[in-house]
């Protein structure tokens, strides 16, 4: 088998980078892995620092918030505190993943096969990425995205465009569509639409109107259309959209960082998903050289070393546990689907009639697809792997003096942990309910927000400095409501602008 | 359809904008984290960055997040002994449930956000606002002079500067290169013709073929040429600028019994200050240690700051000693002259008019400054008012008096402080 060996000793070279890549890319065509076309940059471990300072995209626009997050990575690293993940990918048409310089011959061929096949071909096949991104146009778009913030600095200086920048990232999370499907448009359509918005507002927008004499008629019809008529969950598209008189620069700029916040949301809503998938992939493609020939004993211990540190999950006690390990997870319920497809038992057959004893394959294809984290895990998260990562639910109910143990992993459990678990990785419930539900617009022009709190969970108390950026880019009164479970108004925290 | 990039040799400081977007952002806290920082440097110290650590509540970015309380629900790995309807103490607040961003707000503490400043960074927030006094000099000599120097050879260049030994010897090199095979193959040849024109009946045709190629590899030979083009070196020069901002630093020190080590410390400190301050305008810069009690001597750094002497002070010592140094060794055309003078401000009664008047007539007009820093609380010695008849005349002479450790930059400030023209 020696003659077939890609790399014998731990150096890499451009040709074994090369040569792993075609082996793997023969054996995931193989296992019928469809991916964007690879792109394989080689960088130093600083330029990884930069990295992953700009949210792992290779282009970004300017602002201080990654200057810290630069600062704080490098420190952390000098220190040796972290090392640094030795891959970046990024979801873009050919998908671009990082290879790092000091990684030995066999790290890469683990990153080619984690990154460049696995992370890829979930890019390139799932719904939420398939609906919400698009790889072709992403770093395009980066470009444009930094070079017209750039421009906006020169013209309207870097003061300016900072605290815009700095109130839209307050609101990023809040500048994601969940439901409505995306209507494609053109750029020109994009534009043509902006004009007109723009102009309508400066219409509405006339100081006068206020000394017309009121028509009683004309102003109930008017006042008893509630604005927006449904409450609206994307804050940052409404007040580009709506925001009574901003700069057109102004309101590019909101669009820009509800873009990217858009272009990320995927990854937020699929980490169990998507690493699981990456990891699974990898582990079965370095398996499949091995098997053929192609690493040596040596490289394949190394690969298992480092692949069972990616994969370990302390338990809740452990001084190391810092919640459950997506990687963990992930790779653990792929593995599982592949074992219930391959050789189910009867409690399988029970609780997966349908892939009990299907192609596996076609059954994983169909899983990766199809899912976000969430529905993965309340769709496919077995007794098995819940008996075997021994998970409990814990209520923390602060009206009550102790903790309660909700469900262990037995069969009178395993239902409500599987519910329970999908609930933790649905992002629109965890982080907290903000609608925009009314924006006056024929009074103060104040906007009002809305919190519907669940399980009487409230805001902590950064949300009025949020609020404060929601006020600056509105340009009027804002008001957040925290409505309690009964519906009736708790809280109400409001910002108000002392000067237009 | 694979690409692979070699991307290590694009700019490694992608991240510098942001980096100093972020400096700029917090200048007040690092700022205040620099002016912290060197009251406690070591002295030595005066090639490295710094740390600085600012509270995170300050950098922190908001968003809408839940607060505590309530009731919640999660899902943990590695259940050991628990049953469903077991009830657990609640850990204190922040304690291993891992559960979220709250965790670690009551439990550890918040920590300090810390970072690296570069050497320069930390320079210049240390030294913002400060302009060098008197810096007319040195803007005048600002514009560089340069010096040609041999800096080895080169294949190009205009025949003056043709190094011919070593072409000659190049050329020689590949003569004898070239030429060593094709006489190893004439040798040959003559010496097969010898052999032939030696024997009883020689082969006409085979000599004739063999006098062709011998007159074949003599007129190969007689190509190689004596000097080729390739063969040619010439020296190479290239022009270096010539340091002339240049500065001397006179470093003066009380080290009478009155100057204890904290206050010799804070002489320390305030020469190291004045020291990083020419580093960033001059080149080359010279510092001379003068000590003196009742006479002065020229001392290296390490005796200058560790040595201390019993008895009186005379000061003009000192500036005597200075005096002489400068027009010994410091030619006024060559160097700009700063002076520092450390002193808890005792002096022998009948000396300080001396020194008044070795400054105005002799020292002030060779300096480019003179800074004096009397350590110690009381004002009125008699030093301090000669002193501070001086100052009322020239501009260039600058005092004042420090108490403690963290009063040496804002006086330093003071002192260095930019001066309206």
């Amino acid at each position: 088998m020696s003659s077939q060996v890609i790399s014998p000793g731990s150096d890499w070279t451009f040709e074994i980078i090369e040569c792993y890549e075609r082996e793997i890319a023969r054996i995931a065509a193989n296992y019928n892995l469809d991916t964007y076309p690879n792109q394989l940059e080689i960088i130093s471990a600083e330029q990884m620092i930069d990295a992953y300072s700009m949210v792992g995209l290779p282009v970004g626009y300017t602002h201080w918030s990654y200057g810290k997050q630069f600062l704080a990575t490098e420190q952390r690293y000098r220190r040796g505190q972290i090392g640094l993940a030795y891959e970046i990918v990024i979801n873009s048409n050919p998908c671009i993943s990082y290879l790092m310089e000091e990684n030995t011959s066999t790290m890469q061929a683990l990153v080619i096969a984690h990154a460049a096949f696995g992370h890829n071909s979930f890019f390139k096949g799932n719904y939420l990425f398939r609906t919400w991104t698009n790889a072709d146009a992403i770093v395009d778009y980066l470009v444009f995205a930094r070079d017209y913030i750039a421009e906006c600095e020169r013209r309207h200086g870097e003061l300016e465009v900072e605290l815009l920048l700095d109130s839209c990232h307050a609101l990023m999370n809040y500048g994601v569509d969940t439901c409505r499907q995306p209507y494609l448009r053109s750029d020109e359509e994009e534009r043509a639409k902006q004009l007109a918005q723009e102009q309508y507002i400066e219409e509405q927008y006339n100081d006068l109107w206020r000394t017309l004499p009121v028509e009683p008629n004309l102003d109930r019809r008017e006042d008893n259309v509630r604005f927006p008529s449904e409450p609206q969950e994307n804050i940052l598209y409404f007040i580009e959209k709506h925001a009574p008189h901003m700069d057109p620069w102004k309101r590019e700029i909101v669009r820009i960082v509800r873009k990217m916040a858009q272009y990320f949301h995927p990854q937020r809503q699929t980490k169990v998903m998507n690493e699981g998938w990456a990891t699974f992939w990898h582990y079965t493609l370095m398996n499949t050289l091995y098997d053929e020939g192609f690493l040596s004993d040596g490289s394949m211990f190394e690969f298992l070393q480092s692949h069972t540190s990616v994969i370990f999950q302390p338990g809740f006690d452990d001084p190391r546990y810092s919640g459950i390990n997506p990687y963990a997870l992930g790779f653990a319920m792929m593995s599982d689907i592949r074992r219930i497809c391959e050789s189910p038992t009867e409690e399988d057959r029970r609780w997966f009639p349908d892939i009990a004893g299907s192609d596996w394959l076609k059954t994983m294809d169909f899983a990766m697809r199809n899912f976000k984290d969430e529905s993965f895990i309340a769709q496919y998260l077995s007794p098995k792997l819940m008996r075997d990562f021994k998970l409990f639910s814990i209520l923390d109910d602060d009206t009550k003096d102790h903790l309660a143990v909700n469900a262990i992993h037995d069969e009178a459990g395993y239902s409500l942990i599987r519910q329970e678990l999908a609930e933790q990785y649905n992002v629109a419930s965890q982080q907290p309910d903000i609608k925009i539900v009314d924006a006056n617009r024929r009074g103060d022009r104040s906007l009002t927000l809305a919190h519907s709190r669940r399980a009487r969970r409230r805001l902590d108390d950064t949300a009025d400095e949020v609020l404060k950026h929601v006020a600056f880019l509105w340009g009027f009164d804002v008001r957040l409501d925290e409505i309690d479970e009964g519906g009736k108004i708790a809280v109400t925290r409001e910002t108000k602008i002392c000067a237009a | 359809m694979l690409q692979v990039i070699d991307r290590r040799l694009n700019g490694r400081h992608k991240s510098a904008v942001n980096r100093q977007r972020f400096i700029h952002r917090y200048k007040q806290q690092i700022r205040k984290a620099v002016a912290d920082a060197i009251t406690d440097r070591s002295i030595t110290d005066t090639s490295s960055g710094e740390k600085i650590s600012i509270p995170t509540r300050d950098i922190k970015e908001p968003s809408f997040r839940h607060g505590r309380g309530g009731s919640t629900e999660t899902v943990h790995p590695g259940n050991k002994e628990y049953t469903a309807g077991d009830t657990i103490k609640r850990p204190p607040s922040g304690g291993g449930d891992g559960r979220g961003p709250n965790a670690s707000k009551d439990g550890e503490g918040e920590d300090d956000f810390v970072f690296q400043l570069s050497r320069e960074e930390f320079m210049d927030l240390f030294f913002e606002d400060l302009e060098l006094p008197n810096l007319a000099k040195t803007q005048i000599t600002r514009t560089v002079e340069h010096d040609s120097v041999r800096a080895g050879h080169t294949r190009d260049g205009i025949p003056a500067s043709i190094d011919i030994v070593r072409s000659l010897t190049g050329a020689m090199a590949r003569r004898i290169a070239l030429q060593t095979p094709l006489k190893r193959e004439l040798r040959s040849v003559e010496e097969e013709l010898e052999a032939l024109s030696e024997c009883d009946e020689p082969d006409q045709n085979r000599i004739v073929v063999l006098q062709d190629q011998v007159q074949h590899f003599k007129t190969r030979i007689k190509a190689i040429p004596y000097v080729d083009e390739f063969d040619l070196r010439f020296h190479n020069r290239v022009l270096r600028p010539r340091p002339k901002t240049q500065a001397v630093m006179f470093c003066l020190m009380d080290v009478s019994g009155s100057m204890d080590e904290q206050r010799k410390d804070i002489a320390k400190r305030f020469f190291i200050l004045l020291y990083y301050f020419l580093n960033r305008s001059y080149e080359h810069i010279q510092v001379v240690f003068i000590r003196h009690h009742t006479t002065a001597t020229e001392v290296d750094e390490e005796e200058f700051f560790q040595s201390r002497e019993t008895g009186g002070t005379v000061v003009s010592s000192a500036l005597e000693l200075m005096n002489k140094i400068i027009a010994q060794r410091y030619p006024l055309s060559d160097w700009n002259i700063y002076a520092a003078q450390a002193s808890d401000g005792d002096n022998w009664p009948q000396d300080s008019g001396r020194c008044r008047e070795l400054l105005v007539e002799q020292i002030l007009p060779k300096l480019q400054y003179y800074a004096y820093v009397q350590i110690a609380v009381e004002r009125q010695q008699q030093l301090w008012q000669e002193y501070d008849a001086i100052r009322a005349e020239h501009p260039h002479f600058a005092m004042q008096t420090i108490i403690e450790r963290a009063q040496i930059y804002p006086v330093f400030r003071e002192l260095m402080q930019k001066r309206e023209a």
